[in-house]
C-alpha cells in the first residue's frame, strides 16, 4: 500500500518537474527591450547580434528551443557560461559542494535547536523556560541575517580587531580552518529556520496535547515523556515536516546573502553575478540544479508524511 | 442623531442620547479588551506598541522627521549620535533618525499589502485543494511545487526585470512566493480537519460546499492562518528589506531600511558603525513588534488554547 502511493507519488513529481523546467526556461526569456542587444553592447559576448542570437538558441521558434534545451540538459549538457565560455555543468560541479554544504549544516543546526526547545516550551507552557525560549525564537526571526553577518564581520573587527577568513579553505587543504570557516555563515542562516520550526512545534504540540487521547495516555498513568514524545510529537510534527520542506528554498535563498558577504564560491553567488552579468546558460543551469533538487526533496517529505501519519492518504 | 449633538446634550445636563451612548458603550468596550489584553498578554501589548510606532511613524513622517530625507546638512559628514542628530549622519551628511522615519513607510505599505495577497491566495489555493481533492489539488499542488522549488531571488528578479522596478512589483513578487509557501501548511491544516468527525456529520446532513467551507474548516484553520501571516507579516518586512540590501528595492534616494545597510552603510561601517547599526534595528524592532502581537492574538483568538495545563 505505501509502495504503491510512493509509486504514484514518484510519478506525480515529473509534472512538476517540466512545469518548474518550463518557468526555468522561461523566466530569462521575459526581461524585455531586446536584452541580447545590450548584452552585445555591455558584455561583447559575440561579434554580432546574429551570432549572439545563434549562441543563445534564440533564432528559432520557442517550442523547438525548450525541448532542445531539455533533452541537452537531460544528457548533462547546460551550456557554456557566456562569461567564463567553460562549460555550466563544470562550474556548478564546483560549487554546489560548498552549497549544499552550507545548506545541510544550517538545517542540522535548525533542526538541533528547533526540536527540543519547541517540545520543552510545549510541555511547560507559561513557565519561564517557555517564556524565555518564545522571546528568543521571535528575536530570531527578527533579526535579518544579512545584519546579523555584517555585524559579526564588524564588531569584533571594531572591539578586537578580529576578522573573519577572506579566501575559502578546502577541505582537502586544511579540514579543522574549512568547516570552521563554514559553521558560521551556517549558523546564521539556520537561526531563522529553528526559529520558525520551533515556534510551530510549540504550536502544534498544545494542539495535540488538548486531545482526549493525550488525556487518556495521562490517565494510564504513562511518564510524561511517553505522553509528549510518544502521542504528542509524533502527532504535532507533520506540519513541522512540511515546514521543514517549504524551509528548504528559503535557506537556499538565504545563501546568495550570505555566499556574498562571506566570499564563499557557492553556487547561489555564482547565480547572483550570472543575474548581473546577463549569463543566461548559468542562470538557466543553476535553477535547473535547484528546481530538481526541491522537486526531489518534496518528494521525500511526502513520503515522510504518509509514514508519520497513517491517515493521509491521497 | 450624531455623535457631536448627543456629546452637546449631556454637556448641558440633558439625558444622553441612545445612539451615542451606544457608540460610547462600544468604546468603552474596546478600551477594556485593550486593557485586558494588555494585561494579560504585556509581551503582546508591547509588540502592538511597537507596531503602532512603526504606523505612525509611517503616516506622519514629515511631521516627526526633523530633516527630509534627502536634505544634506552642511558640515555634518558621518557624525556619531548626538543631541542634533540622535543617530548620527551618514556618509552624505543626511540625519539618520530622518531616513529611518521615512524608511517605515516602505516596510509598511509593502509588508501589508503582500501579506494580505498573499494570504487570501494562499487560503484559497490550500482548502480548495484539501476539500475538493481529486484532479484539482493533484494540479493545483504540482503548479505549487513547481513553484515552491523555485529560488526565491529568481521570481523577484524576473518579475521585477519584466514589470519594470518599483513598490507594486516588489508587492505583487514577495506576494507570489508567500501565497505558495502558505498554501501548503494550510492545505495540510485543512487536510487534518477534514478527518474529524463533525465535517462527516455536516456531510450526512447535507450541507452544501460552502457550508461547510465556511462554518466547518476555516475556523479550525484560523489559527495556523493566524500565525502564518504573523510570522509572514515579519518575514515579508525582512524579505523586502533583503531585496533592498540586494539592490533591487524601492529605487534610491527614498530610504529603505535595507537599502540603508548596504552599499555606503557596508563601506563606511568600520569608521561610522552607527550607519549599519541603526537601519538593523529598525528592521528586527518593527519585526519583533509584529511577531510579539500575532503571537498574544493567537493565544487570545484561538479557543483552543487558552488556559488549560
Amino acid at each position: 500500500m505505501l509502495k504503491r502511493y510512493l509509486l504514484r507519488r514518484l510519478l506525480v513529481a515529473v509534472p512538476s518537474l517540466l512545469i518548474a523546467t518550463a518557468i526555468v526556461f522561461t523566466l530569462p526569456r521575459l526581461i524585455p527591450g531586446d536584452a541580447v542587444q545590450l548584452m552585445l553592447a555591455e558584455t561583447s559576448y559575440a561579434k554580432d547580434l546574429d551570432e549572439l542570437r545563434a549562441k543563445l538558441g534564440l533564432d528559432r521558434p520557442f517550442h523547438v528551443q525548450y525541448v532542445e534545451w531539455l533533452g541537452r540538459a537531460a544528457r548533462g549538457d547546460l551550456g557554456e557560461s557566456l562569461w567564463t565560455r567553460r562549460p555550466v555543468l563544470l562550474e556548478l560541479a564546483q560549487r554546489l559542494p560548498v552549497t549544499g554544504e552550507l545548506a545541510l549544516y544550517a538545517t542540522i543546526i535548525a533542526m538541533l535547536i528547533a526540536l527540543p526547545v519547541g517540545v520543552l516550551a510545549a510541555a511547560r507552557q507559561d513557565s519561564v523556560a517557555d517564556y524565555i525560549a518564545r522571546s528568543l525564537a521571535i528575536l530570531g526571526l527578527s533579526v535579518p541575517a544579512f545584519w546579523l553577518a555584517t555585524l559579526l564581520i564588524v564588531l569584533p573587527a571594531i572591539w578586537w580587531g578580529w576578522r573573519p577568513l577572506t579566501g575559502y579553505v578546502e577541505f582537502r587543504q586544511d579540514p579543522l580552518a574549512h568547516v570552521t570557516q563554514i559553521l558560521l555563515p551556517a549558523l546564521i542562516l539556520g537561526i531563522a529556520s529553528a526559529a520558525a520550526l520551533m515556534r510551530l512545534t510549540r504550536g502544534m504540540l498544545l494542539e495535540v496535547l488538548r486531545q482526549d487521547y493525550v488525556r487518556t495516555a495521562w490517565a494510564k498513568g504513562l511518564t510524561e515523556r511517553a505522553v509528549v514524545i510518544k502521542h504528542g510529537l509524533r502527532n504535532a510534527v507533520i506540519p513541522v515536516i512540511t515546514l521543514l520542506g517549504t524551509q528548504l528554498p528559503q535557506i537556499l535563498g538565504g545563501t546568495v546573502i550570505i555566499e556574498t558577504i562571506f566570499g564563499l564560491p557557492g553556487i547561489s553567488r555564482f547565480l547572483f553575478d550570472a543575474i548581473n552579468q546577463r549569463d543566461y546558460p548559468v542562470i538557466q543551469g543553476v535553477n535547473l540544479l535547484v528546481v530538481s533538487t526541491i522537486v526531489v526533496i518534496n518528494l521525500a517529505v511526502d513520503a515522510l508524511y504518509a509514514v508519520l501519519d497513517p491517515r493521509i492518504r491521497y | 442623531m450624531s455623535a457631536t449633538t448627543s456629546a452637546t446634550l449631556e454637556l448641558n445636563g440633558a439625558a444622553p442620547a441612545p445612539a451615542g451612548a451606544r457608540r460610547r458603550a462600544t468604546a468603552i468596550r474596546w478600551a477594556l479588551a485593550v486593557v485586558w489584553f494588555a494585561r494579560a498578554k504585556p509581551l503582546g501589548a508591547i509588540g502592538g506598541i511597537i507596531v503602532v510606532a512603526m504606523l505612525i511613524m509611517a503616516a506622519f513622517a514629515e511631521q516627526i522627521a526633523p530633516y527630509p530625507y534627502d536634505e544634506t546638512i552642511r558640515g555634518a559628514r558621518m557624525r556619531p549620535p548626538s543631541s542634533a542628530h540622535w543617530l548620527g549622519t551618514d556618509n552624505l551628511s543626511r540625519d539618520m533618525w530622518s531616513r529611518i522615519v521615512y524608511g517605515a513607510r516602505v516596510s509598511v505599505t509593502v509588508g501589508f499589502a503582500a501579506i494580505a495577497l498573499a494570504i487570501l491566495a494562499a487560503t484559497a489555493i490550500g482548502v480548495s485543494c484539501a476539500y475538493f481533492g481529486g484532479l484539482w489539488d493533484l494540479a493545483a499542488q504540482r503548479v505549487v511545487d513547481a513553484w515552491l522549488s523555485f529560488p526565491v531571488l529568481v521570481i523577484i528578479l524576473s518579475v521585477m526585470a519584466v514589470l519594470g522596478p518599483g513598490r507594486l512589483n516588489l508587492i505583487v513578487s514577495i506576494a507570489i512566493i508567500g501565497a505558495a509557501v502558505n498554501s501548503r501548511v494550510i492545505r495540510g491544516a485543512t487536510l487534518t480537519v477534514m478527518q474529524s468527525q463533525f465535517v462527516e456529520a455536516a456531510r450526512a446532513m447535507g450541507c452544501g460546499h460552502v457550508r461547510i467551507i465556511a462554518r466547518h474548516l476555516l475556523p479550525n484553520v484560523t489559527a495556523t492562518i493566524i500565525i502564518l501571516a504573523t510570522i509572514g507579516l515579519g518575514a515579508v518586512i525582512l524579505a523586502e528589506s533583503a531585496l533592498s540590501f540586494l539592490g533591487f528595492g524601492v529605487p534610491p534616494p527614498y530610504p529603505s531600511w535595507g537599502a540603508m545597510l548596504s552599499g555606503s552603510g557596508r563601506t563606511y561601517m568600520l569608521r561610522a558603525p552607527w550607519m549599519a547599526v541603526w537601519p538593523g534595528v529598525a528592521i528586527s524592532l518593527a519585526v519583533f513588534g509584529f511577531n510579539m502581537l500575532g503571537d498574544a492574538l493567537r493565544d487570545v483568538l484561538d479557543p483552543r488554547l487558552r488556559g488549560g495545563r
